[in-house]
């Protein structure tokens, strides 16, 4: 370890910022004796970097070189930056110390392609394999899976790693042929296809076998660039609630598209990168994870984009003022979950309580519920409120918006991209 | 108002309320042995602490509550914060008293404190668990100060000496001073007689193992290379990473 591997440290984790994933969650695994480390489950940030992204893995390249000249990418092989390749050895004693001071969770290994996807994928499973089996490491492992890797490789990797990723990059095939030559979508959903194989098989084998195995445990995620091309939000929401169809598919990460490679006139002129709609496809991803929002309902042909002014749900609700107001005394779960200003934590408190006597809206308010927003939707025990269908859907979204636009324009800047409960 | 005094630790708590059942009357305020009495006081009774009382009680609790409900009350008496004894007692009260149970009643303003401390010091552990970061020291320990405003550190004892099971560490809380000691078998409470060095948080370069000062730098150039600039958002840092912590990480000094 010597300042070279620092200067090269620096280097591939500019190459490597531009991954939105950092998850660690998926697998517990706890320690065993004579081994680093063990696997929290649930994930843990240990770092905030100044854009406000989480900092949970030493997300990191094996190499910057690369052979194909995506337009979207910093590492493409037209770029003039500097290269830098580490050698096994050296990633494997970072990721070790690193993780011994509790400054990360584990390892994001990403690699450029060099000779071929094959020859780059053996190197990265190199760094993965001995990690595990030499050093013992049993922290968190994500790795990325090269479009167009062989199975067996696939195979090799999910033994040693968590998660495995695969990322489409842009959801229309000939938006991806035009911006990315070299790449095509079956390069990206044979490995994905491989990877859900190895899942499958494994949880098969290991209800015949207790101690089989484990392929790659918390699954698969991949990511999407937006703003790039001309896909409406549509596109990207269909895609990714069938990518959520798949058994092994944990996450979808969008990523505002960022304008590194201006001179390329495939690209969009953008001032700033559309964090905004990034934010409302996050808020959106969460309505089909954790809702029970199906993609038709926040998209559709009638509505192809996301409502950069109000959240997705806010937005469904006011397009549906029949299904309002919701007695917050007798509705089912799915349906309180429905109104906007109530997340899955008060939902459940609320079904909770009713066990005890009857809601009011102080108790809504000692919940945590976001009155401001729920008072339209709802009707609790009371006399009767100005709702929705009194009010009409325009008052609601006016009154709703109103603060937020005049400060839009001062401050338009990254939401946050927890979707707030 | 009639006053309990007690040694304000959590036994003595448990053994005010076995007391406070036997002698059929309950605290209106609960005060530790050197406090003044309140103004118009009518009753003292001083609790001494038993270990068979303080058991009973807490098995009475374990066999009425869920293993999660028992472990927000022991979040809630590490909060430390004032009063907040006096709202376990009503806690305790309610629960025993209830012939239903009580935990799921958000309507009550008991249990929503209860549960909304017991979030707070469990997020305060949260932090604990991300922020912590050891310096290797020459003797090979892995040494972390830490500062939570809630006593957290001792909730974190099982993550810890799982995740770092084959390392020798010391965690360092400089505010309450005292910490754990973990010797590659069990974490054990300790107390520096000496702690004035390490309360500025920082140990000293020349207590710090060889490759120390390296590793800390690599981590705050990576830290640093991995920020994109188009998108500064010091805001949303500062909300998921409190200013508090700063001071101990190597990333931000």
């Amino acid at each position: 370890m010597n300042e070279l591997v620092l200067e090269k440290l620096k280097v591939l984790a500019e190459s490597a910022k531009y991954d939105v994933s950092c998850s660690s969650s998926g697998t517990t695994r706890k320690n065993r004796p004579g081994a680093i480390g063990s696997a929290a489950g649930w994930g843990i940030c240990h770092s905030f970097t100044e854009d406000g992204r989480c900092v949970s893995l030493l997300k990191i390249m094996l190499t910057n070189n690369c052979m194909y000249d995506c337009a979207y990418c910093i590492n493409r092989r037209g770029n003039d930056i500097r290269r830098a390749t580490f050698t096994v050895q050296e990633l494997v004693e970072l990721t070790i110390e690193f993780y011994r001071r509790n400054y990360i969770e584990g390892l994001f290994l990403s690699s450029g392609v060099v000779n071929n996807p094959d020859y780059t994928m053996e190197r990265m499973v190199r760094v993965v394999k001995d990690l595990r089996t030499v050093h013992r490491y049993n922290g968190y492992i994500h790795m990325k899976s090269i479009p167009g890797a062989s199975p067996e490789l696939v195979g090799e990797a999910g033994k040693y790693a968590d998660r495995l990723s695969v990322n489409i990059e842009i959801s229309k095939e000939q938006n991806l042929k035009l911006l990315a030559p070299e790449k095509d979508h079956q390069s990206v959903y044979r490995p994905m296809f491989y990877i859900q194989q190895g899942v499958l098989s494994s949880a098969e084998e290991r209800k015949r076998f207790r101690h089989a195995p484990r392929f790659a445990p918390a699954g698969q995620s991949t990511q999407m660039i937006i703003g790039a091309t001309d896909e409406s939000d549509k596109d990207i929401l269909q895609l990714s609630s069938a990518l959520y169809q798949r058994p092994s598919m944990k996450r979808v990460y969008y990523s505002g598209y960022i304008p590194i490679n201006t001179y390329d006139t495939r690209l969009p002129v953008l001032k700033q990168a559309p964090l905004v709609r990034e934010n409302r496809l996050y808020q959106a991803d969460w309505l089909m994870r954790f809702y029970g929002f199906r993609a038709n309902e926040i998209v559709n042909e009638t509505f192809p984009n996301l409502d950069l002014e109000v959240d997705p749900k806010l937005a469904w609700a006011l397009r549906h003022p029949e299904a309002f107001p919701v007695d917050l005394n007798k509705a089912d779960y799915a349906m309180i979950l429905r109104v906007p200003g109530i997340g899955v934590k008060s939902a459940k408190l609320i079904v909770a309580s009713r066990k005890h006597g009857r809601i009011t809206s102080s108790t809504l308010k000692k919940i945590g519920v976001v009155m401001k927003r729920a008072q339209y939707f709802i009707t609790c025990n009371e006399l009767s409120t100005f709702t929705v269908n009194e009010a009409q859907p325009e008052y609601v979204r006016n009154v709703l918006t109103e603060k937020r636009s005049s400060k839009r324009e001062s401050d338009n800047r990254q939401l946050s991209i927890i979707f707030p409960d | 108002m009639f006053v309990f005094r007690y040694d304000k630790t959590f036994e003595g708590l448990l053994t005010a309320v076995f007391d406070a059942y036997s002698r059929k009357t309950f605290p209106d305020t609960l005060l530790s042995e050197a406090e003044p009495a309140p103004m118009f006081m009518e009753q003292e009774y001083r609790v001494v602490t038993e270990t068979g009382k303080s058991t009973r009680v807490w098995m009475a609790l374990n066999k009425k509550l869920s293993r999660e409900v028992c472990g927000m009350l022991m979040h809630v008496w590490l909060s430390e914060l004032p009063k907040s004894d006096e709202l376990l007692l009503r806690y305790m009260r309610k629960v025993f008293d209830s012939p239903h149970s009580v935990t799921t009643n958000f309507t009550d303003d008991d249990v929503v404190q209860v549960e909304k401390i017991a979030r707070k010091v469990s997020r305060e552990r949260m932090h604990l668990i991300q922020f912590v970061r050891f310096i290797k020291a020459a003797d090979d320990i892995f040494f972390a100060p830490v500062s939570p405003i809630y006593n957290a550190l001792p909730l974190t004892l099982h993550y810890f000496t799982d995740r770092f099971a084959d390392q020798k560490w010391l965690i360092y809380d400089i505010r309450r001073r005292y910490g754990y000691f973990y010797d590659l078998n069990t974490a054990e409470e300790v107390t520096l007689n000496d702690d004035t060095h390490l309360l500025g948080g920082k140990l000293d370069e020349k207590l710090m193992a060889q490759d120390e000062k390296l590793f800390q730098d690599m981590w705050k150039t990576y830290f640093q290379a991995l920020t994109i600039k188009e998108r500064l958002n010091p805001k949303l840092q500062r909300q998921h990473m409190p200013r508090r912590f700063w001071k101990f990480l190597p990333e931000k000094s």
